[in-house]
């Protein structure tokens, strides 16, 4: 049994740079499993038993994705609506998914100062995430501490996204090795590149 | 050599000209062959062309006719034709045979001569009556499947036949002939090595020859076929097709056989083989082309100065003949408990002399047994019968199916269900369709006249009509004035297009759904009073276009919106083009669908090269994220508004 699994979701695949780029790196971990979600299911036909098994399959439940509108790109939507079926993954007896991890890896366009009270987004990244993070906890799951790049649209300006893309391969890797200190990493909001040195033990 | 390049355009020439003109006419092939043939004839007595040797080529396409029909049924079906093959066959030949033998000793000829004759004037036309048995679609039927075993117990009656009149020969016909030293046709009935052998031994070798063909074609073709293919020649397949035809045909021609009967019988045997499709379609052109030309000569072979001297006693005598025939045929058919329109097509269909009776005279003349008046007499009858021919299939087809066509629909295939959906035709696209209704729990009738077709789906449990859905009649039978909806899903353009025209005129009520094989056949579909017209081709096209995107590196999901761009932009072209299009005029003399058709298709390579907005916009514009400069603004804007 693989530990982890990476869901890899982009309608745009091809004008992305920072997901782009962490994808390709995250090609490069070897022993984790990862699905491309938007080439599997082109038209969105999901695959239901095929994605209970593979949730089944692995312990650490992780979607990459470009946050759009304060929410998940639509396919992602549809594979919570079908995949996380009552008595499977909620409910009475829905419990097949109880004591796994659930955790997100997104690029936000704006940057991070405008997640606060003061920013124009007005709200901090964790309160738009919270539909996500109980979903977890209605599934059992836990909710890990969200990899985050904010400032996505400017990242390859600022020369960002090769660090944040090669922090997400050491990421998988001590996801995949069970190196990864989810405690600490609860301390923290969201867990950006320069804080995975403190957080993935050698 | 221009000698045979110049016979060669002239024969194809004549074909390409007149069988589309008949086929238009509703006419069929074989007689646009036939008039081809009339026309042509005259110029080629004139370059003095020996048109009956030709003939006697062309009737190698008959060899390859029956090895075709042989790939095309099963021995098991074979053998459930064995009653009708004999009994039906053996006596339309016995009978006939007696009865031209007692109407030519009325008009003075001595028995041997009416003998002959009697034989010569019992075998009907395989060429014409299969060829236009399946280029009508009635092979599988009652009436189709009679009248074949009728025509394969000719084919194999032709061989003791010959065999048999050479014993009938007039001494002073002999003289006569050794004076001329004439060799005639000798045609099929030539002496070989095997006359020398004696009957136990002949018998061993004929029987050595038919085992082999069966276990040859059992056992060895496959290994052949497969030898063959490690080549990679498309025209290899083809040499090895006609290398077996010809082959087998030979084998039983030395062994004394029946050519005809001995690649039957290894169509037979190949029936099941999984390269069956691909003799058929190595096979069938040259089979077209070879029986095209048969009838081009037996049309060019008429001598119109001997018609002309004797016109009238030779039409009485072609009219009785057919006459004679067709009463034994009505005879025999109501006998065999043939029904109703199929009835019909037996007596009609086999009610001519044939294309065996030009080797039997040929062959009779130059043994003796007919004078040479008589024969050329006997030539024009048998001709003219089979230039009616055509005739009466037409009038089978215009008077007698129709007035038969529901008493045909209600036996054997009473059609007892009233489904409130209509699928008609279930081939490939309709058995589709028909098969998605089902499992959504709707109730359907299916209507096909591809028998084919229906017991395939009657082995799995399906209900299904055979019948031809184009006939008002029948579609009163299943229902249409109830029915919701009706699935146009048959093959034939022409065919669809008149069935959508008929219901939408007649039945308003009834939704339609449509199969086009193309562009044009939508308009005409939608001009007809067809709304909802799928191309049965194009989603497959297209989703072919996808995996061929995504196998060249494009993202699944990019080449899914790519190819649905296309598919939007198509069809918006189709449906406006549809509005313009006018069944009367065709496409290029329309000048506003000319010029909305240029525009789409500029529009469309702007959007190939990648240079505009028709469907590579809708593309671009989605999940592109804003430029820096858009971001820019954005905060601009948010500074603004916050001081």
């Amino acid at each position: 049994m693989a530990q982890l699994l990476v869901y890899y979701a982009h309608p745009g695949h091809r004008h992305s740079e920072a997901n782009r780029a962490m994808l390709d790196k995250a090609r490069e971990v070897s022993g984790i499993t990862l699905v491309d979600l938007y080439a599997e299911y082109p038209r969105f036909q999901i695959n239901i038993d095929r994605e209970q098994s593979r949730l089944l399959e692995h312990e650490v439940i992780l979607f990459q994705f470009p946050m759009f509108w304060y929410s998940t790109p639509a396919l992602v939507k549809e594979w919570e609506d079908l995949v996380l079926e009552h008595g499977f993954a909620y409910g009475h007896d829905g419990d097949r998914l109880s004591g796994k991890t659930m955790m997100l890896a997104i690029t936000a366009g704006g940057a991070d100062e405008a997640y606060s009270a003061s920013g124009y987004q007005r709200y901090p990244m964790r309160t738009f995430l919270t539909p996500l993070e109980q979903t977890a906890v209605l599934c059992h799951m836990t909710f890990a501490t969200p990899y985050v790049l904010y400032g996505a649209l400017r990242a390859q300006a600022n020369d960002q996204v090769e660090p944040h893309a090669a922090g997400y391969a050491r990421l998988l890797q001590a996801l995949r090795d069970g190196r990864y200190d989810f405690a600490a990493a609860k301390e923290l909001d969201v867990v950006t590149a320069p804080d995975l040195d403190q957080l993935i033990e050698a | 050599m221009e000698g045979i390049l110049f016979l060669a355009f002239l024969f194809l020439i004549a074909g390409v000209i007149a069988v589309p003109v008949a086929s238009r006419l509703g006419l069929g092939s074989v007689l646009g062959y036939l008039l081809a043939g009339i026309a042509i004839g005259p110029l080629l007595r004139q370059l003095e062309v020996d048109v009956v040797s030709i003939q006697h080529f062309a009737e190698f396409g008959v060899v390859m006719m029956l090895f075709l029909v042989g790939l095309e049924l099963e021995p098991r079906m074979l053998w459930r034709m064995r009653n009708r093959l004999l009994g039906l066959g053996g006596l339309q030949v016995g009978l006939t045979t007696l009865a031209f033998m007692g109407a030519a000793m009325a008009m003075g000829q001595s028995w041997s001569i009416a003998l002959a004759v009697g034989m010569v004037l019992a075998l009907s036309s395989t060429a014409i009556v299969l060829q236009t048995l399946n280029e009508k679609g009635l092979m599988k039927g009652d009436g189709g499947q009679s009248s074949f075993s009728v025509l394969l117990f000719q084919d194999i009656a032709v061989i003791p036949m010959l065999a048999f009149i050479p014993l009938l020969a007039l001494p002073e016909l002999a003289e006569l002939l050794q004076q001329s030293a004439g060799d005639g046709g000798g045609h099929g009935g030539g002496h070989s090595w095997i006359d020398d052998l004696a009957g136990w031994q002949r018998g061993l070798v004929t029987l050595g020859a038919i085992v082999g063909v069966v276990v040859g074609g059992s056992f060895l073709t496959r290994p052949v076929f497969r030898f063959i293919a490690m080549a990679r020649l498309r025209e290899l397949f083809t040499a090895f097709a006609l290398c077996l035809v010809v082959g087998i045909a030979l084998l039983m021609t030395v062994v004394g056989l029946s050519p005809a009967l001995g690649t039957f019988l290894a169509g037979v045997v190949l029936a099941n083989s999984e390269y069956r499709h691909e003799l058929e379609s190595d096979i069938e052109p040259f089979k077209g082309l070879l029986l095209g030309l048969f009838f081009i000569t037996v049309g060019a072979a008429i001598n119109f100065d001997l018609l002309s001297a004797d016109a009238g006693s030779i039409m009485a005598m072609a009219l009785g003949l057919m006459a004679i025939k067709a009463l034994i045929l009505w005879i025999l058919a109501t006998l065999f408990k043939i029904r109703g329109a199929d009835r019909w097509l037996v007596t009609l269909g086999l009610a001519q002399a044939g294309e065996f009776g030009f080797v039997l005279l040929a062959f009779s003349v130059s043994s003796a047994v007919i004078p040479q008046d008589l024969a050329a007499q006997l030539l024009l009858v048998v001709t003219i019968s089979m230039l009616l021919t055509p005739v009466l299939f037409i009038l089978y087809d215009r008077v007698i199916a129709p007035r038969y066509a529901t008493s045909q629909a209600r036996e054997p295939d009473a059609i007892d269900e009233s489904g409130s959906i209509i699928v008609a035709g279930v081939g490939r696209f309709g058995g589709v369709i028909n098969r998605i209704l089902l499992a959504a729990g709707h109730k359907t009738v299916v209507l096909d006249h591809h028998a084919e077709h229906l017991e395939r789906l009657r082995a799995f449990g399906i209900k299904v009509f055979y019948g031809d859905a184009t006939r008002p009649d029948l579609l009163h039978a299943a229902g249409i004035e109830h029915a919701k909806m009706l699935v146009v899903a048959i093959d034939d353009r022409e065919q669809a297009t008149q069935l959508v025209h008929y219901v939408a005129h007649n039945y308003p009520q009834v939704y339609m759904v449509a199969r086009a094989v193309d562009r044009h056949h939508v308009y005409e579909l939608y001009s007809a009073g067809a709304r909802d017209i799928i191309r049965d081709h194009f989603d497959s096209a297209v989703r072919a276009a996808r995996s061929a995107l995504e196998a060249l590196g494009m993202h699944p999901h990019d080449a899914e919106r790519q190819t649905h761009g296309f598919v939007e932009n198509d069809r918006k072209a189709i449906r406006e083009l549809a509005e313009l299009y006018d069944p009367d005029i065709p496409v290029h003399e329309n000048p506003a669908y000319v010029e909305r058709t240029k525009q789409f298709l500029a529009s469309h390579e702007e959007a190939m090269r990648g240079s505009s907005a028709v469907f590579g916009d809708r593309d671009a514009r989605s999940w592109a994220h804003p430029t820096l400069e858009d971001l820019e603004a954005i905060e601009a804007e948010n500074a603004s508004n916050k001081s």
